[in-house]
């Protein structure tokens, strides 16, 4: 880890200029993400801007009839909220599935969303790789890719995103919300929100320098049977190999996001119409275009059978 | 004291408090904190510094320069020492791989440097600066491709056996079986990191250390360092877990020597987490080949087991087939193991080295044998019960009762209620049973302790045994209490520092027996002594509630004492009875799992382990062996591997995230029964050892559990879901 200087923010606007003004500088949230990363020197800011005292920490309603939930409301706090609960179990599903109770009482929303890869060679500084070292090469790519992309990698990198939570959110539609460095404020949809890693694999979310992410609007409640399923080789504490964030209506209509394939919560909007016709028609539409490798070939099976077990979990 | 002849009634036969559920004495000091472990030791006294090691980046090679410039003009930063500062340096005698020194690269994560500063932070941040110049080569990073040039290893290790001529016999067979079966690398994955303190008086050092072996450290300490072992002092009173892993010399004490000598202060060295796997030693892969032949009874007329690992040049092979030599009748036998040159970490000890994963094929093939057979796979193993050394029928068994094992846990667990593969369902759970027999050879090491006894009576047990957390304390403390008629609480235990008569230490299940038969002897010295200065004829004596009686006399323990106290130290040592009878620990285990029919998810239900392992010293300690074992058995078939970059010859997954071990959802009832037993062969306890057997077995009953739940085989371990799925009936 290398040494750094410290703020506390007072204000949003205060964050967001302070951020601007330094490239080296970085938010810290809950920090289990990023202070990890920093101890190997993966990530390496040279200033922290600590967002803690900034509240942000509130689950209002919209008048649109959905729910503004603020950056720095904790995983555990989020999961746990009734509202939540009663009209987006979804997400409250999937929170529950990540990570322990431990971290989920530091991990917030914002950071969550922004959580980097698992990818090994990532996290092994001695290893070339494109997402921490641009051009360097990519590591995994004929190695060890079990836990690895199946769906929107690239040359350059096949990483997953690893959030239970941002799956659950791309299902149910959530909008992310900014302000920028000059004050300006975004609404940024979380389809557009994360990226694919195409030749940029270090360039992971729409933000730009200094953009703070102010909190994540989710649209009125959409009902249905909402489950959250997460396949993983230990029963907690583990990364999804697959996992299926899915609302599935009265009439065999709905909606998946795949998480543990792609850079991004994997949904295909247009493929959903296949869902009345069975997993199998909806997950070759959703991995129409997959390119796995040898160990991970397995997902793609995996997800039609999970899918599977959720749509029959959805009409029992 | 030379333990040749079976074991008569001794005074620990009164099983007044050796037997008993005594909680850990050192269970306190662990529970608030007061436990210092190696990194923790703290003396006011000293400024301690804080060393940060660097690992090499390549797998094989030359270092050509490392460059320190900046590293030393860090903040904070106190003195770096490279691995070609300190130049060739002279191996420990039980190390593979070399640890430090010379410009040669044997593997990832070899440290080539230790970085030392004010603190902690400054240090790690220093240790990213060092930049290291190297010629790589190429190596040999895997296992299959390396197995057509493996050789039959050294002699020593007794690489091949046999009996009668397997292969007509085998040719013979009305029914076989000939299956090929994988275990992973495995990492140790024990709670504390490897850590050390190094002070340096003049030139003597003391090492704070975790180390399940003071005596073996200390030697190959003093050798690396090339000084007299006499001037080094090693203490490791309390050690987070080993599993094999600290059996070894380790880096970390070789790195906290030369860099307190060069900054002239104590340094503090702990291995990082992530470069523990590469760093250290591991359970070693293995490719196994078994054939088993039997006649349509069941009896077993031919049994073939040949095991393929690999290890860096002077390594040894994971001797995978011991077990077949002694666990299965039959009168037609081979055993053999080769050895292939890999250029992965050293592959040495992990708990139960061998057998743990020689049973993870052994008992599925076994498994397999018995559904061929269309026989229960208990009544297999029953029918090829043997109470002699199948390749020596002249040697017995000490005592075996895995008969005993086998039937009493089927009784308990309901084995009766066993299903027809994939027939059993709840819900979107396959349901399956499985059963494995344990298996693990007692083995026995010389064990010293001193005695004291002083004028309040207490009895202070002095020795360099050391507590992994197996509860070596109390079972020292227990047996003490016996011999010298008092209770636990007036007895005191000193652990693991190298001044202490040099005992067994922790590994290879013999720790317990061993070093307890020590201060056994230990304290019939003292009992002497005792008899001796009171002048009574040491035969009636006898020792009770803190008294010494002989006839109609008494005197209490701590009169006896004097101002002066009195002391015995002894050694045991072990005849020939390992030799003219095998003795060896037995168990079955027991597990229901359920396989999610659509993801091929195995969660485990319900797990028993029945374990026959001489007398039990103590009934709670044990148990938590047992169940740990089981814990760890069960990562080992569901999720522990440690993934090859077989390109650039390195374990990948080197942290906690990516090395699965089981959390506790993981972990359904457990439950132990131990057999009521003693073996008199075995030592003055009549103990076994317990820790490695409760490992031994588990994942192939997990194995053929899942087998049982959805009729589909699986050879190769971690048995995780990609290799089912495929084969699991369609839910789409
Ligand atoms: C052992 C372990 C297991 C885990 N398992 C899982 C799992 O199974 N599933 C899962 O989903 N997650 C898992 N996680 C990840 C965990 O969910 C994340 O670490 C956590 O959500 C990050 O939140 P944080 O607030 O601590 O982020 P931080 O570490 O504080 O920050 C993460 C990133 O977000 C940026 N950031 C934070 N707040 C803002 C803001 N308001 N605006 C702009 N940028 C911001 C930071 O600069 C940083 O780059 C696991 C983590 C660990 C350590
Ligand atoms: S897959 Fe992506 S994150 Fe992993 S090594 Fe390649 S570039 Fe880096």
């Amino acid at each position: 880890m290398r040494a750094f200087t410290y703020e506390r923010a007072p204000t949003v606007d205060a964050a967001a200029k302070a951020a601007a003004g330094n490239p080296e500088a970085k938010f810290i949230a809950g920090g289990t993400n990023l202070l990890d990363l920093m101890k190997l020197e993966i990530e390496k800011p040279s200033h922290l801007i600590d967002v803690n005292g900034l509240g942000l920490d509130t689950i209002e309603k919209t008048p649109e009839g959905g729910v503004r939930i603020g950056a720095l409301v904790r995983n555990t706090d989020l999961a746990a909220d009734e509202t939540v609960r009663r009209d987006y179990a979804l997400l409250s599903r999937a929170l529950v599935a990540g990570a322990s109770g431990q971290l989920r009482n530091k991990a917030t929303t914002a950071g969550n969303l922004l959580q980097r890869t698992r990818c090994p060679y990532f996290y092994d500084p001695n290893q070339p790789c494109n997402k921490r070292q641009p051009g360097s090469g990519c590591s995994a790519i004929g190695g060890v890719t079990r836990q690895l992309g199946v769906v929107g990698v690239s040359d350059a990198c096949i990483a997953t995103h690893p959030s239970d939570m941002a799956v659950a959110m791309r299902a149910l539609d959530a909008v992310v919300e900014t302000v920028k460095p000059d004050g300006a404020e975004r609404a940024i949809p979380i389809a557009d929100f994360h990226r694919l890693p195409g030749d940029t694999p270090h360039i992971e979310t729409a933000l730009e320098q200094g953009e703070f992410i102010t909190g994540v609007v989710l649209p009125a409640p959409v009902g249905g049977k909402q489950i959250y399923r997460k396949v993983r080789d230990r029963a907690s504490y583990a990364f999804a190999l697959v996992s299926i964030a899915a609302v599935i209506q009265p009439d065999g209509q709905g909606r998946v996001a795949v998480g543990g394939l792609a850079h991004k919560p994997w949904r295909v909007e247009a493929a959903e119409s296949e869902l009345p016709k069975g997993a199998r028609a909806m997950a070759s539409a959703l991995l129409a275009d997959s390119r796995p490798t040898e160990q991970n070939k397995f997902k793609i099976s995996l997800t039609e059978r999970t899918l599977g077990a959720v749509l029959s979990e959805a009409k029992g | 004291m030379q333990f040749d002849k079976p074991a008569t009634t001794n005074p620990i036969d009164q099983l007044k408090v050796v037997g008993k559920p005594v909680h850990r004495i050192d269970g306190e000091l662990k529970t608030t904190g007061r436990a210092m472990y190696a990194y923790e030791w703290h003396d006011p006294g000293l400024r301690y510094a804080y060393g940060y090691p660097v690992g090499s980046a390549f797998a094989k090679g030359q270092i050509t320069s490392i460059d320190s410039a900046a590293a030393k003009k860090a903040p904070g930063v106190l003195g770096v020492v490279t691995t070609l500062d300190v130049g060739d340096l002279q191996k420990g005698k039980l190390n593979t791989a070399k640890l430090f020194g010379g410009s040669e690269i044997q593997h990832y994560h070899q440290a080539v440097a230790v970085v030392v500063a004010e603190t902690f932070e400054q240090a790690r941040a220093a240790a990213a600066l060092i930049r290291v110049d190297y010629v790589r080569e190429k190596g040999a990073f895997d296992l299959k491709a390396a197995m057509t040039n493996a050789e039959t290893p050294d002699p020593s290790t007794e690489p091949e056996s046999s009996a009668g001529d397997f292969r007509a016999a085998f040719a013979a067979a009305p029914v076989a079986i000939d299956a090929e079966y994988t275990t992973p690398d495995q990492s140790h994955a024990m709670m504390e990191p490897h850590a050390s303190i190094a002070a340096w008086n003049g030139d003597e050092v003391t090492v704070w250390t975790s180390s399940q072996m003071i005596d073996w450290w200390r030697s190959d300490l003093a050798i690396t360092l090339g000084m007299d072992k006499e001037k080094v002092h090693l203490m490791s009173p309390f050690i987070g877990g080993g599993f094999g892993g600290k059996l070894f010399l380790r880096v970390d004490a070789v790195l906290a020597a030369f860099a307190a000598k060069a900054i002239g202060r104590p340094v503090k060295v702990a291995l990082p987490r992530p470069m523990i796997s590469n760093n250290t030693t591991h359970r070693p892969a293995t490719v196994q080949r078994i054939r088993i032949g039997a006649e349509r009874d069941g009896k077993i007329t031919a049994i073939a087991h040949e095991s393929w690992s690999g290890d860096l040049r002077g390594g040894g092979p994971e001797t995978a087939v011991m077990q077949t030599r002694l666990l299965y009748a039959g009168e037609n036998r081979m055993t053999a193991m080769k050895l292939a040159t890999l250029d992965l970490p050293e592959g040495n000890a992990m708990r139960a080295p061998g057998e743990a994963p020689g049973l993870m094929a052994l008992e599925i093939a076994v498994d397999e044998m018995a559904e061929k057979l269309g026989m229960d796979p208990i009544e297999f193993r029953i029918k090829n019960d043997t109470q002699v050394d199948p390749e020596n029928p002249e040697r017995p068994f000490s005592h075996r009762d895995l008969i005993g094992c086998l039937k009493l846990g089927a009784e308990q667990f309901g084995w009766d209620q066993r299903a027809r593969p994939a027939t059993r369902r709840e819900g979107n759970w396959m349901i399956g049973m499985g059963v494995a027999a344990a298996f693990r050879n007692n083995l026995v090491m010389p064990s010293g302790a001193r005695v004291r006894l002083d004028q309040d009576g207490v009895v202070t047990v002095e020795t360099d045994m050391t507590d992994i957390g197996t509860g070596s304390y109390t079972i020292i403390a227990q047996t003490a209490a016996e011999m010298m008629g008092v209770g636990v609480d007036k007895v005191a235990v000193q652990l693991g520092d190298s001044r202490f008569p040099v005992s067994a230490g922790s590994g290879g299940q013999f720790g317990a027996n061993s070093a307890t038969s020590g201060v056994y002897a230990a304290c019939v010295k003292l009992r002497d002594a005792v008899a001796s200065k009171l002048g009574f004829n040491s035969a009636d004596v006898v020792f009770e509630n803190g008294e010494v009686r002989s006839g109609n006399r008494a005197v209490a323990l701590a009169e006896a004492a004097g101002h002066g106290g009195l002391v015995g130290e002894d050694t045991i040592e072990w005849g020939d009875l390992t030799e003219t009878h095998q003795q060896s620990t037995f168990g079955g285990h027991f597990v229901e799992v359920g396989v999610d029919i659509a993801t091929g998810e195995t969660r485990i239900r319900r797990m028993l382990a029945v374990c026959a392992a001489g007398r039990i010293l103590n009934p709670i300690t044990a148990r938590s062996q047992v169940i740990g074992a089981m814990t760890m058995g069960a990562g080992g078939a569901l999720s522990e591997e440690l993934a090859v970059d077989t390109r650039h010859g390195f374990f990948v997954n080197h942290d906690l995230a990516g090395y699965e071990v089981p959390v506790h959802a993981d972990i359904p009832r457990q439950q132990v029964i131990f057999m009521d037993e003693t073996d008199p062969y075995s030592s003055p306890m009549k103990a076994k050892g317990v820790g490695e057997l409760g490992l031994c077995g588990v994942s192939a009953a997990i194995a053929n559990a899942i087998y049982n739940a959805t009729g589909v085989r699986v050879r190769d371990y971690p048995i995780t879901l990609d290799k089912l799925i495929g084969d699991l009936p369609d839910v789409a």
